[in-house]
């Protein structure tokens, strides 16, 4: 059994007094591609932003690669090779899409290798190179997050809500997208409100909600516990 | 025409300069949203700095300028965005306006200090060349300036544009935590930008000096200059920067040519920059709510009213002892303790419990202390209407810039500070040029006060009262809304507060509170002149209300005791005044994080001792009376008084 | 006539549209539910609706009158009040204060002479955090300052309530109670609007719901047909549309299919 790509043992965060994350358990491992479900306020958002750094947890320990990475920062974590998309618009919006690909390059890939990967990818993005990517439309501003996934080639992929916000079609294009990067042997974790997208693309599944880890499975056995904790408790 | 000719270049000279200051001051605000008050003030150092090594050590031209530019002012901008700075632009914008200001008085100790005044001066840049443009000469010096700025512009050009620092730089002012995410350093982006900021502020000041001299106010102030610049580029925009600047220095050039040598208009040449900088800041767009408070500011505790009530006869008897005792020289210091006091409260008013912050404050007591002395009605109606006039004057401030909000609202005060200094104070009408007013001591009720004792004890009633009433107040209802106002100010208005003639109204009664102690101050002198309300006396007041701690009327009679004593420290030290400064600098930088300051730490002390050793010290306490000082005396003060709160809470309570 | 109208309200924020042509009504005496997944544009249609954040498009009626062009103080004088997702109480103050800072500004100079304590204490009491008043507002947990915010807004005599996930925060009991509360609170004549996650609340307390998706309205009614629309189930599981669902239907949605839906039936 080798090492899992990402380990979360008891993990606690609070903001304030308010307990968020209540013991989650979590592991993802090597090659394969983890969707993390649940509903609004059930501690995803919280979790993904401590496994990126963002936010420190009350106690518990992190291991990215079998290294406790518990107190690294986020910007340590991204040389470290996590590669974090986060929620919402992850691009620089007042940047051109040529100066966005620019910077993914400090996780330690060439500015032309990370061009050159991108524009073979999303020709899309080629037309635009000079365009603001605040003025894409929202697909193309999430292609041009995933490219950062698709340059550096990361050990772990950490994608926080990447449908949100976006036409089912373009969510399906998207993971392919994904599917594509699993492929080539990138672990994945993806956090998704939306069940069914992530599901298609994932080895595994597990179900967030109330601040801990409720579920853990196969995508087929999760998608039952999915529609009672989503639309509220059917019983 | 030649005329025209040589106003033009002059004025491309200064615009020249004061745009290389304003990109260095846009390039620190965009990525770290901190405002430098004191890049003027850094500017002024490093050209003593620069001065020092090439003129007093007689180190090459070019080696000081290298040794400055490329190794002095980078460090130190390193040094102030790792230590100083650091993650302050989230944090709430007065605490940045307040621990900058700290900076700039810093500075000004520090160059004070090191540099004593003495002749000094910097020759410009190849003094003897130039070219003839027609009828008129260009020196080097501006040719070499001009050219600078353009150097400058094309360098931040492709450092913004062509670099991946520089696009980090433009990254981390959207998203900073996106570019962690990326595996960029903001820390490092901010590093790196202050050290170029402070790096042109350094040139900046240099380019300038031989014009304007080495001069600890003037360079500093000649920043209001860049500060009017970088507003019109909606402190973003270099290009748009760049104008101002240039528009600004050939308006400042032509009016200096043009406008008339005598009348109001020939002070108005003094006042462009200060004028520019109001009308673009009344011209900002409307403010957005801050959404997402929670944890509250004031903390200071709210003594009873009875209790409030004992020290402040406490204090009075005190200084009725007092005036029994001192010199007239050491009663008038005493009294100018208690002005400083006054003024400071009217800081826990606005600063303290609105969350505005003034830099203006001294210049409104110097409004209440000229409008006393015009109307010479030495008696209560008099003091009232100077009151009055100074509320008015405080409200009219407010009044253009009733959207605007935290740092805009500051700089407005500053700017009306700067006016008020340089175009009013000193106006025929006013004080006039180095002039001075009579002013007569108040009589009350018929009875003159003429012995400076009495009049001390009387300022002393003054300045209890106007506690009381602040203590009332902040008891009351404006008190809770003034508090409810400041921690948010977007759950007032979707509870149907209209803020802005709240802000108004704040800005005119906290005014009128300073003129009261400024119409005060003119009957206790006698002599009162433009020099005494300067502009720059505004700053250490904020910074020592600050220290003290700005949310309790305790924290504002130490500071004013504070400030009182400074001057008296500075003349009985003088090798010192400059470490004066220095030091409250220093504090401000350190404290200003929490705004209840040195006062509630006393507090805290306070209920701790009184927690362990209340009663060994109720019973000391009669003993110890005979010893001391003011200092001595108010010290007790906040003890009491909190414990009192504390066991007062459920009469509080009852309906 | 209904209380409050949002007609065709369209938001940007640069180039994305984060309320997108939504058009929904509140009624007096009525709770309203908004749901929708995160990011659908609920809170900033609260927003658009308390004036704290202007519309690209659209027009919000209340009363009967535009108030697209009324500052927001002005709106909270018509009465509509609001709470905060992400919290706006007065932490310097203590909860007591919090309540009488707003009966203050609410009776404006009436209140500055007069504050009414009476109905301070017996507001604490109705939403159920009187034994917090003399806490400072920023010492008390999320729940109760939540709480804190209703008594608040309360305070001000709202027609209309914007609750903006009022029950984070509090536990099953507690929400119980504020269930019951709401409920007293529309009866009483007021209408509610609530932007809700606790979808057992939403559909135990709710009269009718809109959802939100996409910053459009995509379903609304009464709670059992809201559970049982189609395009409401897609919304938050994931499904583009039926036809999309045909193009790539896979063995996993037929498993799903067939859990979801008698799921749903036995709750309705």
């Amino acid at each position: 059994m080798s090492i899992p790509i990402l380990e979360v043992v008891d993990l606690h965060a609070a903001y304030g007094r308010i307990e968020v994350l209540r013991g989650v358990n979590l592991s993802v491992p090597k090659g394969a591609v983890m969707a993390l479900l649940g509903p609004n306020g059930g501690g995803k958002s919280t979790l993904t932003k401590i496994i990126s750094g963002q936010k420190k947890p009350t106690s518990g320990d992190i291991h990215l690669g079998g290294v406790n990475v518990r107190d690294a920062g986020s910007e340590e974590l991204a040389r470290l090779g996590l590669c974090t998309v986060p929620e919402g618009r992850s691009v620089f919006p007042n940047l051109s899409v040529e100066e966005n690909l620019t910077l993914m390059s400090y996780a330690g890939v060439s500015v032309e290798a990370v061009l050159e990967t991108a524009f073979a990818y999303f020709p899309r993005l080629l037309e635009r190179r000079l365009q603001l990517a605040g003025t894409l439309s929202g697909g193309e501003q999430q292609m041009l997050a995933m490219s950062r996934a698709l340059a550096s080639d990361p050990a772990l992929l950490l994608l926080d809500e990447l449908s949100m916000g976006l036409a089912p079609l373009i969510v399906d294009e998207l993971y392919d997208t994904v599917a594509q990067i699993a492929e080539s042997g990138v672990s994945i974790l993806c956090i998704e409100q939306f069940a069914r997208t992530a599901l298609r693309v994932s080895d595994y599944a597990a179900v967030m909600t109330g601040g801990r880890i409720v579920a853990t499975g196969e995508p087929a056995e999760i998608m039952e516990t999915m529609s009672d904790v989503i639309l509220g408790g059917a019983a | 025409m030649s005329s025209f000719m040589s106003y033009t270049i002059f004025g491309l000279f200064s615009g020249a300069a004061y745009a290389i200051a304003a990109s260095g001051l846009v390039l620190t605000y965009t990525t770290t949203r901190v405002f430098n008050i004191a890049h003027g003030a850094f500017g002024m150092v490093l050209s003593f700095v620069f001065w020092d090594f090439s003129v007093r050590q007689g180190l090459p031209l070019w080696l000081s300028l290298v040794l400055v530019l490329g190794v002095v002012a980078p460090l130190i901008g390193w040094f102030l965005q790792r230590f100083v700075v650091r993650g302050m632009g989230e944090g709430p914008v007065s605490v940045s306006l307040v621990v900058t200001v700290g900076l700039l008085v810093f500075c000004i100790g520090l160059a004070t200090y090191v540099w004593p005044p003495e002749a000094r001066s910097v020759p410009p840049f190849m003094p003897t060349s130039g070219i003839q443009l027609g009828d008129t000469y260009v020196t080097a010096h501006q040719i070499i300036t001009i050219l600078s700025s353009v150097v400058v512009a094309v360098l931040l050009y492709l450092l913004l544009t062509r670099t991946r620092i520089g696009t980090a730089m433009r990254a981390s002012v959207d998203n900073p935590e996106l570019l962690k995410l990326f595996g960029g350093r903001p820390d490092r982006v901010a590093a790196l930008s202050w050290a170029i900021g402070i790096s042109l502020a350094a040139l900046s000041g240099i380019l300038l000096v031989s014009v304007v001299g080495l001069d600890y106010y003037a360079l500093t102030l000649l920043v209001v200059n860049a500060y009017a610049a970088a507003m019109l580029g909606r402190l973003k925009s270099l290009p748009l920067t760049f104008l101002g600047a240039m528009a600004l220095g050939l308006l400042t050039s032509y009016s200096a040519g043009y406008l008339p040598p005598d009348g109001w208009l020939n002070d108005l040449r003094n006042v462009i920059a200060p004028l520019f900088l109001f009308l673009v800041i009344v011209a900002m767009p409307q403010a957005q709510l801050r959404v997402g408070q929670v944890k509250g500011i004031v903390s200071a505790p709210l003594p009873s009213l009875g209790k409030a009530l004992g020290w402040g006869a406490a204090l009075l008897i005190f200084t009725a002892l007092l005036t029994g005792n001192l010199s007239t020289a050491n009663l008038l210091l005493v009294g100018t303790a208690a002005t400083y006091a006054m003024v400071m409260l009217s800081l826990v008013l606005l600063t303290g419990y609105g969350g505005h912050v003034s830099l203006a404050q001294f210049t409104f007591a110097g409004v209440g202390a000229l409008a006393y002395a015009k109307l010479d009605e030495p008696n209560l109606y008099g003091l009232l209407v100077s009151a009055l006039i100074a509320a008015g004057v405080g409200a009219l401030v407010a009044l253009p810039v009733l959207r605007l909000t935290g740092l805009y609202l500051a700089l407005s005060t500053l700017a009306f500070a700067v006016l008020m200094d340089k175009l009013v104070f000193q106006a025929d009408f006013a004080f006039g040029f180095n002039g001075t007013l009579q002013a007569r001591r108040l009589s009350i009720l018929g009875t003159s006060i003429t012995s400076t004792g009495g009049y001390v004890l009387v300022m002393t009633v003054f300045l209890v009262l106007m506690s009381l009433f602040l203590l009332f107040l902040r008891r009351g209802v404006l008190g809770r809304v003034l508090i409810a106002m400041r921690d948010s100010p977007a759950a007032c208005g979707t509870l149907g507060l209209d803020m802005r003639w709240f802000r108004v109204a704040l800005f005119g009664l906290s005014a009128g509170m300073a003129g009261l102690a400024g119409g005060l101050f003119a009957g206790l002198r006698g002599t009162i002149g433009a020099n005494d309300f300067q502009f720059f006396q505004s700053l250490p007041l904020l910074l020592l209300a600050v220290v003290f701690g700005v949310t309790s009327v305790t924290g504002a009679t130490l500071g004013g005791i504070g400030l009182m004593l400074l001057p008296v420290l500075q003349s009985n030290y003088p090798s010192l005044a400059g470490l004066m400064l220095v030091i409250i600098g220093f504090g401000a930088v350190l404290l200003a994080r929490d705004p209840n300051g040195l006062a509630n730490l006393m507090f805290k002390i306070g209920r701790f001792l009184e927690a362990r050793f209340a009663p060994q010290l109720l019973a000391k306490l009669p003993v110890l009376p005979g010893r001391g000082s003011i200092l001595d005396e108010v010290d007790e003060d906040p003890l009491d008084a909190s414990f009192d709160h504390n066991q007062e809470v459920p009469a509080h309570v009852a309906p | 006539m209904s209380l409050l109208e949002v007609d065709d309200v369209v938001v940007q924020f640069g180039g994305v549209t984060a309320v997108n042509h939504a058009s929904f009504v509140a009624e007096s005496g009525r709770v309203t539910g908004l749901i929708g997944p995160n990011g659908a544009g609920k809170t900033t249609c609260f927003n658009v609706i308390s004036g704290l954040q202007k519309p690209t498009r659209g027009h919000v009626r209340f009363d009967g009158k535009g108030i697209n062009h009324t500052p927001v103080h002005r709106r909270a004088k018509r009465g509509i009040g609001r709470t905060f997702q992400r919290l706006e109480a007065f932490g310097s103050l203590t909860v007591r204060d919090n309540v009488r800072v707003a009966y203050d500004i609410h009776r404006g100079v009436a209140g500055m002479v007069r504050p009414a304590a009476a109905n301070i204490d017996a507001l604490l009491e109705r939403v159920g955090i009187s034994q917090y008043a003399q806490e400072r507002a920023d010492s008390i947990p999320t729940g109760t300052a939540r709480l804190l915010e209703l008594a608040r807004c309360l305070a001000s005599e709202p027609k209309l309530l914007l609750l903006d996930e009022p029950s984070s925060g509090l536990d099953e009991s507690e929400t119980e109670a504020f269930g019951a509360l709401l409920q007293d609170l529309a009866r009483e004549g007021r209408g509610v609007l609530m932007v809700e996650h606790d979808m057992d609340l939403v559909m135990s307390v709710c009269d009718v719901i809109h959802v939100l998706d996409f910053g459009e309205v995509i379903s609304s009614g009464e709670p059992a047909d809201v559970r049982a629309d189609k395009r409401v189930q897609n919304a938050y599981l994931g499904y583009s549309d039926d036809a999309d669902a045909d193009h790539t239907r896979t063995d996993l949605e037929a498993v799903h299919d067939t859990t979801l839906i008698p799921a749903v039936e036995a709750q309705a």
